[in-house]
């Protein structure tokens, strides 16, 4: 594992013997609780036990609720007001599982914000990278199908904004529209389907979790400086890391504890904040909404799907191939195609932002034109905000297709640490330090 | 570090409601009403919920259905904590659907029925009303004042039934159907009252000269249209009431239609309490082991 040398398990009793033998569970286990972890982590490795916190929150939350759920167009939003005021803890569940998909996407941003820093898709943990973008996908699609369960106002005219978009695929995109809605409109086929994949993928996504971390338990942890654990022998990465069990564990939980503090003030205390007052109504195929919008972790990819039109500066050159609906739908999976794709686009030889002090900048910009986008996604489409979401999805695709890559030539990086050994004593210094009076 | 705390934070922050006061080019101004249950430790005032069911009763439910409330709720001793009696008698005064008959048969409610639907006159069921609609959106429609004022839709409710108006004059020969109203936002206006101005060769609407819409409803509510019910009372004395003005009966309903839509809203925010006063402990339990756990790595190396 991860190829740094550390002590393994070895079954001691007759009866760990007995079960060593037959199926290494206990050594599997211990492997990968006590792998050698570098220990100068920082507060934004953290986001990997709120992620799995909320998987399974959601799991366990979501399998009762689908006890007390019908997918069914005539019965599906009665059956969520049943489990809010019928059943016994119904609204619990509910509110836990609405606002726990928020947590989820709290916590998948700062996560991926956290690898775009520090450079933690780089060369050689690229296809935890690209697992990480598979799972983002999954809980993408998982979102958005449970949004469409409750069958409000904004359940159904969601569905019937984004399904559509598929139509603008040349040749077979009305075909395949017609045959993701098993209709001719988002109707009870849709419905059920959804109903069914929603409970599907977020057991896909736990398995690309296992997949994930196996991958970075291979490479090993990234961390703050970039430079890599040192694997000369097991004293000297001893140096470099600590045992996961128990210091990352401990840690990992205190910082759970304190976001769920947070998750908590929202789900007992404003459980409707995050989501809109339309799924109060039911779904009326004949009443559009005045303004369509999704939950607000996909605000900026709509913001993008939004930011194309006739006018927009890039339908010039594209116009003779392709209407301005086909690139904004290829604009919003671009935008997270490119995201998959930084670990080639940074031609860096340095991992971590830290030491990078232009590349700094752009990535702070890149951070606040996120929330930019987020905002354009919220409003109508009128006023400034075309112009906006215009420039904003500009320097999105900039950042990645355009910076990313110069900025690695350009950039003169500053003088990274030797080890982590040495940049945890900067932070920590030893107690002889400290005694010689320094 | 701060650093690292903003992202999520700016996440929370930026909000998803669009401004649609903003962009239908209609303006109103929701009056924001100081409800009791506002907050994290508002409750419902169940004299304020008894007169609210007493308008909805005899003035809404004509028109209204409340049909995902069950009257059993209305028994409830963090809701409007009629007797148990009295819950009975109204559920009786209600016809609805028998199970065991006809299609179509009817039977005196019992306290496990819920309110009977209504789809006459065209009017929306109110159980979820208080939750279907904001009142307030937030600077440049980011929904950050619901942060401090909450989602609105009490206060949208009293607003609409509380802005009712005369018609403004540049409408007396518009011929508008339905009512104006000072409050309700995406109704009907007609082009007298919008000002026009030439942008680019385009009639462009640029303002309006009376704030709010024509709505459907007309106005329900009328000074004393109900006679509120002593209520409060103990042995020997009477209890009192509040002068049924149009303010206070849209107050009353509008609390009475929150506890609607949400019965159990006062055990959420206790358990809140408990559960937030719990994961506390345990976050300076860990952060203290964590503490002690790091001590070592951290001043001996």
């Amino acid at each position: 594992m991860s190829g740094i040398p550390h002590d393994h398990y070895t079954p001691k009793t007759g009866i760990e013997r007995w079960l060593h033998s037959r199926l290494p569970v206990v050594s599997l286990i211990y492997d990968v609780m006590m792998i050698p972890t570098p220990k100068n982590l920082n507060w934004m490795w953290i986001w990997g036990i709120v992620l799995a916190f909320s998987l399974i929150l959601q799991i366990a939350v979501g399998i009762v609720l689908a006890m007390h759920y019908t997918p069914h167009v005539a019965m599906a939003f009665a059956s969520v007001q049943h489990i809010d005021r019928d059943v016994i803890g119904g609204g619990l569940l509910r509110d836990l599982h609405a606002n726990g998909g928020s947590l989820f996407f709290v916590a998948v941003y700062a996560h991926i914000f956290r690898g775009l820093y520090y450079g933690s898709y780089k060369a050689p943990r690229e296809i935890t990278w690209i697992i990480g973008i598979l799972i983002y996908l999954a809980m993408m699609a998982t979102a958005f199908m449970g949004y469409v369960l409750p069958w409000g106002q904004m359940s159904f005219w969601g569905a019937t904004v984004i399904t559509n978009l598929f139509s603008a695929i040349p040749l077979v995109g009305e075909p395949i529209v017609t045959w993701l809605w098993g209709g001719y409109s988002v109707d009870n086929p849709t419905l059920q389907r959804f109903f069914s994949l929603h409970y599907l993928l977020p057991f896909v996504i736990a398995a690309l979790v296992a997949v994930h971390i196996w991958a970075f338990h291979t490479t090993g942890n990234g961390n703050p400086t970039g430079v890599e654990v040192r694997r000369d022998s097991m004293e000297i990465a001893k140096k470099d890391t600590v045992p996961f069990w128990p210091y990352y564990v401990i840690k990992d939980f205190f910082a759970l504890s304190f976001i769920l503090i947070i998750f908590a003030a929202f789900t007992w205390f404003m459980p409707d904040y995050l989501g809109h007052p339309d799924n109060y109504i039911e779904a009326n195929p004949l009443v559009t909404p005045a303004h369509i919008v999704p939950e607000w972790y996909f605000l900026p990819f709509y913001a993008i799907l939004r930011a194309i039109t006739a006018d927009t500066w890039i339908m010039f050159f594209l116009s003779p191939f392709m209407s301005a609906k086909l690139l904004g739908v290829l604009a919003m999976f671009g935008s997270i195609v490119v995201l998959a794709l930084v670990p080639w686009l940074d031609t860096s030889r340095v991992r971590s932002g830290r030491y990078r002090p232009r590349f700094k900048w752009w990535f702070w910009l890149l951070v606040f034109d996120f929330v930019v986008l987020t905002w354009c996604g919220s409003q109508p489409a009128e006023g400034i905000v075309p112009r906006i979401s215009a420039f904003a999805t500009t320097y999105w695709f900039a950042y990645f297709l355009v910076i990313l890559p110069l900025l690695g030539i350009l950039e003169k990086p500053l003088p990274q640490p030797e080890t982590i050994e040495a940049d945890f004593d900067a932070h920590y210094p030893p107690k002889s330090a400290a005694v010689a009076g320094e | 570090m701060i650093k690292t705390r903003i992202i999520p934070a700016l996440m929370a922050a930026v909000m998803a409601l669009p401004g649609a006061a903003f962009a239908a080019g209609a303006e109103t101004h929701i009056e924001d009403v100081a409800f009791s249950f506002e907050g994290p430790f508002g409750t419902y005032e169940k004299h304020q919920l008894q007169r609210g069911f007493q308008v909805y009763q005899e003035v809404c439910s004509a028109c209204h259905g409340l049909k995902y409330l069950s009257f059993r709720e209305l028994g409830s001793e963090i809701g409007p904590a009629f007797p148990t009696e009295q819950v009975k008698a109204i559920a009786a005064l209600y016809e609805v659907a028998d199970e065991e008959g006809e299609p179509g048969d009817t039977r005196a409610g019992r306290a496990s029925d819920k309110f009977p639907a209504n789809t006459g006159a065209d009017a929306p069921d109110l159980s979820l009303m208080a939750k279907a609609r904001a009142g307030f959106h937030g600077p440049y429609g980011s929904g950050l004042s619901q942060l401090f004022n909450g989602i609105g839709g009490p206060e949208y409710i009293y607003s609409i039934l509380d802005g009712y108006d005369e018609e403004p004059e540049c409408a007396a020969d518009a011929g508008m159907e339905g009512s104006y109203n000072k409050a309700f936002a995406p109704g009907g206006y007609p082009d007298e009252c919008k000002i026009f101005e030439m942008r680019d060769g385009n009639n462009v609407e640029v303002g309006r000269m009376a704030p709010g819409s024509w709505i459907a409803m007309p106005p329900p509510l009328d000074e004393g249209s109900v006679e509120y019910a002593m209520h409060g009372g103990e042995e020997g004395h009477a209890g009192e009431a509040p002068e049924a003005s149009v303010e206070q009966m849209s107050e009353d309903v509008s609390a009475f239609l929150m506890w609607a839509a949400e019965p159990h809203m006062t055990d959420r925010k206790k358990s809140g309490f408990r559960n937030i006063l719990m994961l506390l402990a345990l976050t300076v339990l860990l952060y203290l082991s964590n503490k002690a756990l790091w001590a070592k790595i951290k001043r001996k190396e």
